[in-house]
């Protein structure tokens, strides 16, 4: 699975959200979250692949983050 | 042996603010603090010092336990906004109640009560035979400062209290301190010396906190806590009646039993009507729900708590009563 398809597939689980309406481009804000949602997320994503995060302000969308999970690992 | 607890009490002050009232003093709204913290109000203290409080609530706590207090053996607060520096609350609470057994404070922030109960374990390894007062109260009206929108809407005043007794219903502790000044802390006043030149004396004395970092760490030092005190009392989670967590944000509770993956109903709160009582939170609760009845004998319940320190602490107590 790419890491795209894991974050995405995280997402979705975590917030309730339809994974076919998520794509790489999706901001927080087109998804509906929150600051705090952001933060629960980062958490779940140094669960799921093992990683410690940092959560920056110009990590706005799902492709953000996707990049910045790629350059932990 | 642990013990048990006999009984049970608590106060609040009668000032209650609103998320309305605090939207015409910060730049805030209801929509903003409800979405991002749960809180709907918060009580406040106006006319009351929090010796007040304390008393109310130990004084309900003794009636709840049949309890005199000339036959305490020991006071412990925990608080970190007591009236005085010194002496401490439990010395003024001991001479309000006409008790005439040692007295201290406990601070460990948010976490104070859960240390408090550990102590009280301690005191009751060496003499089975006794009767403990745990007041866990603070006022952080007094700590934070009310033109800072990000920390004046999240807490509340109130005090809490426990009468233990003889018994063996505490079947795991767990504390833990995790030394860190950054993300939370109020700095101490430091009087009028004219020799004081660092940089801290010149610190305002108010509530300072990075709240994400906060966020994160009590999401997973409550996940954590409560999976080892479970490990150690052998219990499993399907075991468990009532989670009675720290009441700090909402979001923090409901990310913290997802991950634990508890039952919702399973999880009690009163942060709507409360906010962050700090030292008072879990035994509010715990007040509360006992006076409506929710608990029965047998009952397993799991406190957990976190805050400035930074501290952490879980326990599983059989309600006994
Ligand atoms: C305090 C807390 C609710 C803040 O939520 P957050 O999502 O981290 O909020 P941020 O600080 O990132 O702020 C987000 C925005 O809301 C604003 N904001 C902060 N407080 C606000 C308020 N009361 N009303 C309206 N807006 C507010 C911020 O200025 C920021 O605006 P910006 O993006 O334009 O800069 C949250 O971090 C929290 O609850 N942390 C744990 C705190 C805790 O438990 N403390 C007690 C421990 S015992």
């Amino acid at each position: 699975m790419s890491t795209l398809d894991k974050v995405v597939e995280i997402l979705a689980e975590a917030k309730d959200l339809k994974a076919d309406k998520i794509t790489e481009a999706s901001t927080w804000e087109e998804l509906g979250l929150d600051s705090l949602d952001t933060v629960e997320l980062v958490m779940n994503m140094e669960d799921a692949f093992g990683i410690s995060l940092e959560m920056t302000e110009d990590m706005k969308s799902v492709g953000d983050v996707v990049k910045a999970i790629e350059a932990a690992k | 042996m642990s013990f048990t607890i006999l009984g049970t009490g608590s106060a609040l002050p009668g000032h209650i603010v609103t998320n309305e009232d605090l939207s015409c003093m910060v730049d805030t709204s209801d929509e903003w603090i409800r979405s991002r913290t749960g809180i709907n109000q918060r009580r406040v203290c106006s006319g009351e010092s929090l010796t007040d409080l304390a008393y109310q609530a130990a004084l309900l706590a003794l009636e709840d336990s049949c309890c005199g207090a000339d036959e305490l053996d020991l006071i412990i607060c925990a608080t970190v906004s007591a009236d005085y520096v010194m002496p401490s609350l439990a010395c003024v609470l001991q001479a309000r109640l006409g008790a005439h057994c040692p007295a201290f404070d406990v601070n460990a922030a948010c976490t104070g009560f859960l240390y408090g109960l550990d102590i009280a374990a301690g005191y009751f390894a060496r003499n089975p035979q006794q009767k403990i007062l745990l007041v866990g109260a603070d006022a952080m009206s007094r700590l934070v400062d009310w033109q800072e929108r990000s920390t004046c809407v999240l807490f509340g005043d109130g005090a809490g209290a426990v009468v233990l007794g003889l018994g063996n219903d505490l079947l795991a502790i767990q504390l833990s301190a995790q030394g860190d000044i950054e993300p939370l802390y109020v700095p101490n006043s430091w009087g009028n010396s004219p020799f004081h030149q660092t940089k801290e004396s010149q610190q305002k004395p108010y509530l300072v906190m990075d709240g994400q970092e906060v966020f994160r760490f009590a999401v997973t030092s409550m996940v954590q806590t409560v999976e080892q005190v479970l490990h150690r009392a052998g219990v499993s989670k399907e075991e468990i009646a009532y989670l009675l967590p720290h009441q700090a944000n909402i979001r923090i509770i409901d990310a913290a039993v997802n991950r634990l993956k508890l039952p919702r109903e399973k999880c009690l709160t009163n942060i709507a009507l409360r906010g962050n009582t700090s030292a008072a939170c879990v035994a509010v609760l715990l007040d509360e729900q006992n006076r409506v009845g929710r608990f029965q004998k047998g009952d397993l319940l799991v406190l957990t708590a976190f805050g400035g320190g930074l501290t952490t602490g879980a326990c599983i107590l059989r309600w006994n009563k």
